[in-house]
């Protein structure tokens, strides 16, 4: 195990803490755009998938990654769209369109 | 000079990311975490492609237009189909963690195997698992949600079920231990579509025994499972911003898995393996016991004499897209000055939060949204409980009733009203299949018929009643 696993296990570790402590405040009400923005987050394998399909690579592992690319893209456009959608939603007494 | 750029560039997207999810903390913020969101994914995304290694462009840009063509449709399903959309979408995620560890795979077997290192092809091996279980696990989970045809609804078990399960995936461990020490054997390449394959039967065979009212837990579950996944990747690719996205994606499914499992009393390991909805025996020598039934007509005149309702939403309002109409009859409360709060369970509708959305959707105040702990203190002064299309999260029997497989679960304390109402299609049992203790009380009446058509009948009354008092 090199430098760079140790220092990657120690990012890791962070993450997963400031992961933990900044959910559990997120609000109960937003529980739904919550998870469909986290899965956009998660799209963020989009990265992976680039270097896969753009590489000089043989024809049938760029076809991989474009399949891969596909999907991820596909979580990030509808991910981010139905938040931003749902989000948009949410009013109180003052704003509530009547 | 450019790789300090391009680091700095993740470490920015990295920032974003954790302040996207700060910022969701309150409705009034959260907007600003979509945007933040969308501004990392777009650094990130022309950081990468502008790397040297990045040549076929063409394939790039074909890929992100089908994206955005299937995305856009996708991000425009009714609300009350988002928990599919969203498992679907977990599906996408898993497929492509577990295609970008295939693709690696082979590719560094041509070019230079020594890059595969026991620690990298560990990991490679925990995202293909991970990929291709959450694959065709979100698959059923969305297949169930949707009430597909061929995905059975109720939970499909067999004896001993846990230990085929269990044996499968030792086996799984025995091959990716096998192929970790040795990447570059002889066999190895033959024994890796082995992998892939008992990961997507694991994903299968994980989800099928796991009952529909159980898929909020699921759908958490699965979230963690792509983000985790996630991470994987990022060890093999050695990038610091796939890991800690992946982490904020893993810890946020984890813990509204886990405030899921509480809200209904289960563990864990519970839900996943405990093959909950047997049908409950029925106890000998019961006595059929009787409904009592309202109309719409009394059930107005009852609300018009209340100061203080409380509604409960639960899945049935979401089938009958009632919530517009629900909308209607709040407005009409409001009007006579009676205060209105919806009570909210954690695991009302299919997925963690789906109620809120669905109200919010109806332009309902989030201020009268109340949680399940808050409400249950003022149950006793309401003088209205309206149950529209909520079954086991109101049933009493989770509190009285030893041999109930929800006891113990947390309620919305609707008994403890002086009046409840339920709306209900039919006599039918709900998801757990068991009888509401709850439509037994003298103190219930049933409104049967579905819940839109009833609360449009409640909103006429109402409305049409109010000159001649």
């Amino acid at each position: 195990m090199n430098n760079e696993f140790w220092s990657t296990m120690f990012v890791f570790v962070l993450a997963s803490f400031i992961g933990l402590g900044v959910i559990r405040k997120v609000s109960r009400l937003l529980h739904t755009p919550l998870m469909s923005l986290t899965n956009a987050i998660s799209a963020i394998a989009v990265v992976g998938a680039i270097l896969i399909t753009g590489g000089d690579y043989p024809l049938r592992i760029r076809i991989l990654g474009a399949i891969a690319l596909f999907a991820s893209m596909t979580n990030i456009v509808s991910g981010f769209l139905i938040t931003d959608r749902m989000l948009k939603m949410f009013k109180t007494d003052t704003q509530g369109k009547r | 000079m450019l790789y300090g750029l391009s680091q700095l560039s993740y470490i920015v997207a990295s920032a974003l990311f954790i302040f996207a999810l700060h910022w969701m903390n309150t409705p009034a913020t959260a907007r600003k975490g979509v945007y933040a969101g969308v501004a990392a994914t777009t650094i990130a995304v022309l950081v990468t492609w502008a790397e040297p290694s990045v040549i076929h462009h063409f394939w790039i840009i074909g890929a992100i237009a089908l994206g955005f063509a299937v995305g856009i449709p996708l991000s425009r399903v009714p609300l009350t189909a988002v928990p599919q959309r969203t498992a679907l979408s977990h599906a996408f995620g898993g497929i492509a963690a577990g295609l970008v560890g295939t693709a690696e795979y082979y590719l560094r077997l041509s070019e230079g195997p020594e890059w595969l290192t026991p620690f990298r092809m560990t990991a490679l091996i925990a995202e293909v698992l991970l990929g291709y279980l959450t694959f065709t696990g979100s698959i059923m989970a969305a297949g169930k949600l949707q009430e597909v045809k061929w995905v059975p609804q109720r939970p499909v078990t067999y004896p001993g079920q846990n230990v085929v399960n269990g044996l499968l995936f030792l086996a799984t461990i025995v091959l990716a231990v096998l192929i970790a020490r040795d990447p570059a054997a002889a066999w190895a390449p033959f024994v890796f579509p082995v992998i892939v394959f008992l990961s997507l039967l694991f994903g299968v065979l994980l989800i099928i025994p796991i009952g529909g009212a159980d898929m909020p837990t699921v759908i958490a579950i699965l979230n963690s499972y792509a983000g985790l996944s996630a991470v994987a990747m990022g060890f093999v690719l050695d990038s610091k911003l796939l890991i800690t996205a992946g982490a904020l994606d893993g810890s946020s499914g984890l813990i509204l898995a886990i405030i899921m499992c509480k809200a209904m009393n289960r563990s864990f390991t519970n839900v996943l393996f405990g093959a909950f909805g047997q049908v409950q025996q029925a106890k000998a020598g019961g006595e059929t016991k009787e409904y009592k039934s309202e109309t719409a007509e009394g059930a107005a005149q009852v609300l018009e004499q209340s100061s203080f309702v409380v509604i409960i939403p639960g899945y049935g309002m979401a089938v009958a897209q009632a919530q517009h109409k629900v909308r209607e009859l709040y407005d009409q409360l409001k009007k006579r000055g009676i205060t209105v709060k919806f009570a909210i369970h954690p695991v009302a509708g299919r997925m963690p939060g789906h109620m809120n959305v669905l109200l919010a959707e109806a332009d309902i105040p989030y201020t009268d949204l109340v949680e399940m702990d808050d409400i249950n203190h003022d149950m006793p002064q309401a003088d209205v409980a309206l149950v529209v299309g909520a079954n086991d999260v109101v049933n009493p029997a989770a509190h009285t009733d030893k041999s109930s497989p929800i006891y113990g679960m947390p309620i919305i304390e609707a008994d403890k009203a002086r009046t409840i109402f339920a709306i209900k299609r039919s006599k039918n049992p709900g998801f757990a299949g068991i009888d509401n203790e709850l439509y037994f009380s003298d103190r219930t009446w049933m409104l049967f018929g579905d819940a839109k058509a009833v609360i449009g009948d409640l909103v006429k009354e109402l409305s049409g009643g109010s000159g001649m008092h």
